[in-house]
């Protein structure tokens, strides 16, 4: 009889078998990349390169990796009380408006260390009230949350899109965007590039999501129920109230991205800021497992590839905006949906090398 | 003399550090029926997943009829004639008898044809085996013992001349189980060969002609069935002599902790789940609830532990009064001092993904010394369930790992070592032993009977009547979700309580009822 395949070691689990699914992706990419006429080695030099080789690329990557550790963190909240929430991208919108609209009214009166907290509490207040909605469709009256989420995405874009042509809109001004923000609501930048500190809030966010989901009783509750809701309701848990808090957690999370957005970068309401990032969230979510530090990882790798994807566009005319979307896209599939494709190969590997 | 129909030999396989089959070596004889005994974590079920291909042996050697093959998965076994039918059922309750049947075996791409032959095939099996079920109905509205008909009948379909049972009796009445085996001793006359995987003694006796025993992952013995006892099997199994029976002294009955008067229950589409309930549980007495699984018996564990509001009546928990105006929830039950062992405790009582001290805290996770500062007191966590594990004598003793890698028996034991930890004044326990081995068994009835002379007020709900029997100062029958007999536990006897159960006769002479009225 052939000898079993053992299971892998608990390193591998956790750090090759991503690697290995990295590596594939890039493989596949290198054939794509190969068939349009390009050399894949010198594509992959100047993806690395473009994303990692100067201070100001570096800080782009950092920039990026930023929005993705919120929205990835606010799917992984979500998920782990066994509620899948697509609606990242509204939730990070609306998280936005209300950043915006917080500063809109406070920043010509309150102090610089007055205004920031400010706005990053009315940032996740806004998306937590937005998330809440479908959490509470959920709870009451039993909508599933995935399609409630979904549609609250598009409503967030239009009610965006109505307040910024009718309401918000500068005086004046032919785009559509508020007027500037007092730099008293400017985050400080580090070191000259839309890097701001935010990249901080994502950071003390990893590590608090961490203490709540694994070391406080209301994290405990909220995995068992993503677990067992059964077991939860035996545990005292009312499952609606947990619900809600999962969702508002998660909603506030994801509307971050508007600190990070408006308050380091554009520094006025603007449309569109989201650009995905809601939807990516859940790819870094399942490539980092759930977990806030395999969550940070993740958020790099998509940031290392969002700004060398640009610099490659920006540099080779065969690879357009379209052909980096692609490598983002075989990325997601090869860590998120293949996942446990190089499994079997690592299990095999792993037991000829002991045998 | 032909070949045996499965041969093992030197079958061995380690999950990680564990060696759950180590070295078996067992022939199950053609036409027979085969019991493999062993209490849960001996390795009988890895052993026939191995056989059925769903793991891969790290040594040893397969032969069926003789010839050695190659297990590399289901299919492979389902091509030897091999069929398993497992403990939980695979079927789809929204389709028919017959499309379940036809699932994953069409034939063909047009399903009418494939159905077709099917159902001559079914009417054809139905007779050789005397195995009738309506080709037409659709799962959901079977009963638990059809189902199980359905799936045996799959495994047939599909050319099986070999079949595997997986602790086919857990989830069938006493009746029930009766019938399944009148269909294995067809099944036997017709040449089948049957494996019979079980931790219940009784079916042995009842059902097989050859057994072999299990412990700790090796075969300890083999007998034949007429030449054995359950004694003798209790102790194979267990490695040491065992009480099928618990000896108490007579309860010091205390004042009334748990009282329901005039309880009912009625779902959302109007059936009535519980109807008029009353019933009184002191400190210091053990009270027994009987009645054949689906009584209202479930539903009456969820009210009494605050899961469920009543809809009428009312229910007075340690002097807190709860009905449809103030309903309860568990967790202020668990304030009370009502600690509840759930009937099923992989869908209630435990995470199964979560390790073992996280589900030694399973509702007390909120509360001190495990939650201090909105913290939880991981060191303070680990120590109890350590605590526990080392009290309840919890195998392996290991707080980090995940719940799922424990026998049933030994979830079972940390539920109870956490429900019991606190001392509570109430203890509502449900199905305390099912899927346990009988090492367990006798621990936990042991643990019961203990913490009833400490004066706590038992409530068991139990199907399994012996266990009743042995357990209870007084017994109470339901039926139909109510209330329909009282017996003194000293003076209860299998038959009446069987003839209560089934609906038969209201409360005997002897007993004074209550709740019926």
């Amino acid at each position: 009889m052939r000898p079993a395949r053992r299971p892998l070691p608990a390193w591998a689990d956790i750090v090759l078998l991503p690697v290995v699914n990295v590596a594939l992706a890039f493989l596949t990419v290198g054939i794509i990349v190969r068939i349009i006429g390009v050399d894949p080695f010198h594509a992959l030099e100047l993806l690395i390169v473009g994303a990692l080789g100067s201070p100001e690329s570096i800080g782009y990557t950092l920039y990026y990796a930023t929005n993705f550790i919120f929205t990835g963190l606010a799917v992984a909240v979500a998920f782990h009380a066994g509620l899948f929430n697509i609606g990242g991208e509204g939730q990070a919108y609306i998280g936005g408006l209300g950043c915006g609209l917080a500063i809109l009214a406070l920043d010509r009166t309150l102090p610089i260390w007055l205004m920031i907290p400010v706005g990053i509490v009315a940032a996740a207040l806004f998306g937590a009230a937005w998330a809440a909605v479908p959490a509470w469709l959920q709870a009451w009256r039993g909508s599933h949350i995935v399609i409630t989420t979904i549609m609250f995405n598009f409503v967030a874009a239009a009610l965006m899109v109505y307040l910024m042509v009718n309401v918000l809109i500068a005086p004046g001004s032919m785009t559509p965007q508020s007027r500037g923000f007092e730099p008293s609501a400017f985050l400080p930048q580090m070191g000259g590039n839309p890097l701001n500190l935010s990249l901080l809030l994502a950071l003390g966010s990893c590590a608090a999501v961490w203490v709540f989901l694994w070391h406080t009783p209301w994290g405990y509750a909220l995995r068992t129920m993503g677990h067992n809701p059964e077991a939860a309701v035996y545990a005292g848990t009312n499952l609606r109230h947990m619900t809600m808090l999962a969702m508002c957690l998660s909603g506030g999370l994801a509307g971050f991205v508007g600190v990070n957005e408006l308050m380091g970068v554009h520094h006025r309401i603007v449309l569109d800021f989201p650009a995905g990032y809601g939807f990516a969230g859940i790819a870094v979510a399942l490539m980092g497992r759930n977990h806030p530090l395999g969550i940070a990882l993740a958020a790099l790798l998509f940031g290392a590839l969002q700004q060398g994807g640009a610099e490659l566009a920006f540099d080779i005319p065969q690879i357009t905006r379209e052909t980096v979307v692609l490598i983002q896209g075989l990325v997601i599939l090869f860590s998120g949906a293949l996942v446990q494709l190089p499994r079997p190969w690592l299990q095999a590997l792993f037991s000829f090398r002991r045998a | 003399m032909s070949a045996p129909a499965i041969e093992l030999s030197g079958i061995d396989k380690s999950f990680g550090s564990v060696h759950a089959v180590r070295g078996v070596s067992l022939a199950v004889e053609k036409g027979a029926i085969t019991g493999i005994v062993g209490e849960n974590g001996a390795g009988k079920s890895t052993l026939m997943s191995i056989l059925y291909g769903l793991f891969r042996a790290d040594a040893g050697e397969i032969r069926v009829d003789g010839e050695p093959v190659q297990m590399d998965g289901p299919r492979d076994a389902i091509r030897h004639g091999i069929g398993m039918v497992h403990q939980h059922f695979m079927l789809i309750d929204s389709f028919t008898v017959l499309e379940n049947l036809v699932l994953g075996a069409e034939g063909g791409p047009m399903l009418a044809t494939g159905l077709a032959a099917a159902r001559a095939e079914l009417a054809r099996l139905s007779r050789d085996y005397g195995l009738t079920v309506d080709p037409d109905a659709r799962i959901a509205e079977l009963s638990v013992g059809e189902q199980q008909r359905v799936e045996i009948l799959k495994v047939l379909f599909r050319g099986a001349r070999i079949l595997i049972l997986d602790e086919p009796s857990a989830v069938l009445t006493p009746q029930e189980t009766d019938q399944l085996f009148r269909i294995l001793a067809t099944l036997k006359e017709r040449g089948v060969t049957v494996v019979l995987i079980t931790h219940k003694l009784r079916e042995i006796m009842a059902a097989t002609d050859g057994v072999f025993v299990m412990r700790q992952g090796r075969m300890v013995a083999e007998r034949r069935t007429a030449d054995t006892n359950p004694e003798e099997l209790a102790e194979l199994m267990v490695g040491r002599k065992v009480r099928l029976h618990i000896e108490k002294a007579p309860p010091h009955k205390g004042e009334v902790r748990l009282k329901a008067e005039h309880l009912g229950l009625v779902d959302g589409r109007g059936v009535v789940l519980l109807d008029d309930i009353s019933l009184e549980v002191r400190a210091g007495e053990i009270v027994g609830i009987a009645g054949v699984s689906g009584n209202g018996q479930t539903e009456l564990l969820q009210v009494l532990a605050g899961i469920r509001p009543p809809s009428g009546g009312s229910l007075t928990a340690c002097g807190r009064k709860i009905d449809r105006q103030r309903p309860g929830d568990p967790a202020e039950m668990r304030e009370l001092g009502v600690a509840h062992v759930p009937e099923d405790r992989q869908r209630q009582g435990m995470v199964a993904a979560f390790r073992a001290s996280e589900t030694s805290i399973l509702g007390y996770h909120a509360l001190p010394p495990f939650s201090q500062h909105y913290l939880l007191n991981g060191p303070a966590v680990g120590a109890h369930c350590a605590e526990l594990m080392e009290r309840f004598d919890v195998r392996p003793r290991v707080p980090g790992l995940r719940s799922s890698s424990f026998s049933g028996g030994n979830q079972q034991k940390l539920v109870l070592a956490r429900e019991m930890a606190r001392n509570p004044k109430v203890l509502l326990v449900g199905q305390p032993t099912r899927g346990v081995d009988i090492g367990a068994i006798e621990f936990i009835h042991r643990e019961l009977v203990k913490s009833r002379d400490a004066g706590c007020a038992v409530l068991v709900v139990s199907v399994e009547l012996d266990e009743i029997l042995s357990l209870s100062d007084r017994i109470l029958v339901m039926f139909a979700g109510r209330i329909v007999g009282e017996v003194e536990g000293s003076r209860a006897d299998e038959r009446t309580l069987g003839l209560m159960m089934a609906g038969a006769k209201a409360a005997p002479a002897l007993g004074n009822a209550t709740g019926a009225a």
